[in-house]
């Protein structure tokens, strides 16, 4: 029997960023509220629509179950599967599962958070705590970007990667956030203004590292059937992947992320290779978590990050391979500290044709958006999607 | 944990469960502890009572020699919270000679003087409750 593959099954009909970077005040359920709206709005659908709904840490409460009750939804299916930042491309893939099996025919995925203005932090601070690793990992000062510079330190160790391949990254996604009204940061910068920033944990500096924005972002899949229905141009998912990276018990590899292994599952569900694809929206916590996931996605050989993004290799249009055309959470939005919805949300713009018109990518038929949760330096949430512009 | 250690890095204290008791307590002695895979050997971090190989999931504790190789290392010189006052220091990985490696600070040196193939050795940096941090200086 042939595998069962979700391939097309499933189309993102609505997606929707909250343009606020700075929310002071409104609470997180009013800010996942909007950002539903916005959403469903998209797509032509009401909440009276859906039938199941996905959450992750950033849900208030119980999740779900709080979340169900504040919305006013009527479900019959729910998933609060927790990844940390690629939490939403997982949800994706468990919607497009869902919605293959017959099971659901509108799913709701929310993210929301104020990192920046405070009030209600993100859900699981008690898990954390609790976790059996945290007495050998947080009595250390491991900050997140002291986390990832020890990935990117032994990233320059092995492979001769230089601050400069790393800052190309950040150039990168502040040329395109210069064409994005709602972006946190909108100057371009250069490599010499990334290399001579502020040392934050070396070798990564203050512009190595990704904004923190209050905001939101949801999507919409649904079903064949609904889609033929909407008025709205959908998007299928053609391929997904996830997969666990942790320490392996203390023989953790800080050279690779777990996308080595959510990104060939993906291309194969999605039958097609990294050569078939025209944009890629890559989780962007840090410079080197684009330059590592680039190399695990196949996009270029291991260790050949850093050459593969210079001289504006991921610039669009024009570069060989564009990403993050929003400015990513380098340079535009990074709400809740969690990077994976919005990398959803501009690739199925670019699918769409509605990114910024300076940073459309022509006759985008292919894109790719992977999330990382966790961090490079010892346990990740990787997961991947791939999406067409039509099945 | 506004108390810093004698290395001039905070020594929060650690929660001791049931798994690992006997890593702690070897600490408070100055002793590295570690529990070892009966199938396949392999020395198992962060510390607990079961392996994750294939077969038995049992393992047996042993004392190992303290010494390794720093695997990654990086200088935080700027961070929020109870840590600012401890930078510029270094966190780092090292790779102990028996296999696993640990998420660790080296100390006792010029934090810039810190590379990945360093040699280090293991120091017990005390916290106020008893048990001691696994730190590692130049050997």
């Amino acid at each position: 029997m042939p595998p069962v593959t979700i391939r097309g099954k499933a189309l993102i009909a609505g997606v929707y960023e909250h343009p606020g970077r700075e929310l002071p005040d409104r609470t997180l359920p009013q800010i996942h509220a909007e950002v539903a709206a916005g959403a469903l709005a998209d797509a032509g659908l009401t909440l009276a629509d859906v039938d199941a709904y996905y959450s992750a840490g950033d849900a208030p409460g119980f999740g779900a179950l709080s979340m169900a009750e504040y919305l006013g939804l009527d479900l019959t299916y729910i998933d609060d599967t927790e990844t940390g930042g690629s939490a939403y491309l997982v949800h994706v893939q468990h919607a497009a599962a869902a919605i293959a099996a017959g099971h659901v025919n509108v799913a709701l995925i929310t993210l929301a958070g104020k990192p920046r203005t405070g009030g209600a932090g993100p859900g699981g601070s008690a898990r954390f705590s609790s976790a059996p690793e945290a007495s050998f990992e947080n009595q250390f000062g491991m900050s997140v970007p002291g986390g990832y510079a020890l990935a990117a330190a032994r990233h320059m160790h092995e492979f001769g990667t230089t601050s400069e391949q790393l800052a190309e990254v950040k150039v990168a996604a502040s040329t395109h956030a210069q064409h994005n009204p709602h972006a946190f940061l909108q100057d371009v910068v250069t490599v010499d203004e990334v290399v001579s920033s502020p040392m934050i944990s070396d070798p990564l500096h203050r512009l190595d590292c990704c904004v923190i924005t209050d905001g939101g972002g949801a999507l919409v899949l649904v079903s064949e059937a609904v889609a033929a229905s909407l008025n709205r141009h959908c998007v299928p998912v053609l391929g997904t992947g996830t997969a666990i990276k942790h320490t392996s018990g203390g023989r953790i590899d800080l050279t690779h992320t777990g996308a080595t292994r959510s990104g060939p599952l993906a291309f194969a569900e999605a039958g097609v290779t990294p050569a078939d694809i025209d944009y890629v929206s890559i989780y962007d916590s840090f410079t080197i978590t684009v330059l590592m996931t680039l190399e695990d996605l196949d996009f270029c050989e291991k260790g050949h990050g850093g050459r593969f993004v210079s001289d504006g290799a991921l610039q669009s249009p024009g570069g060989a391979l564009p990403f993050n055309t929003d400015g990513g959470g380098l340079c535009n939005n990074h709400p809740a500290n969690r990077g994976g919805m919005t990398k959803v949300v501009e690739a199925v713009r670019q699918l769409r044709g509605e990114a910024q018109a300076a940073v459309q990518v022509p006759d985008c038929e292919l894109a790719l958006a992977h999330g990382t949760g966790g961090s490079l330096a010892t346990r990740m949430g990787s997961a991947t999607l791939v999406m067409g512009r039509s099945t | 944990m506004s108390e810093l250690g004698q290395f001039g890095l905070p020594v929060p204290p650690p929660t001791v469960n049931l798994e690992t008791q006997r890593f702690w307590d070897a600490t408070a002695e100055g002793r590295l502890v570690l529990p070892r895979c009966d199938n396949s050997g392999d020395v198992v971090w962060y510390p607990r009572e079961r392996c994750d190989g294939p077969g038995s999931n049992s393992v047996t504790w042993f004392e190992a020699s303290g010494r390794g190789t720093v695997y990654s290392c990086t200088v935080t010189r700027r961070i929020p919270g109870s840590w600012r006052k401890a930078a510029p220091f270094v966190l780092a990985y090292v790779e102990l000679e028996e296999g696993p490696r640990v998420l660790t600070n080296i100390v006792g040196c010029d934090p810039e003087t810190v590379h990945i193939g360093q040699a280090v050795q293991a120091v017990f940096d005390p916290t106020p409750d008893g048990p001691a941090l696994l730190r590692f200086t130049p050997a």
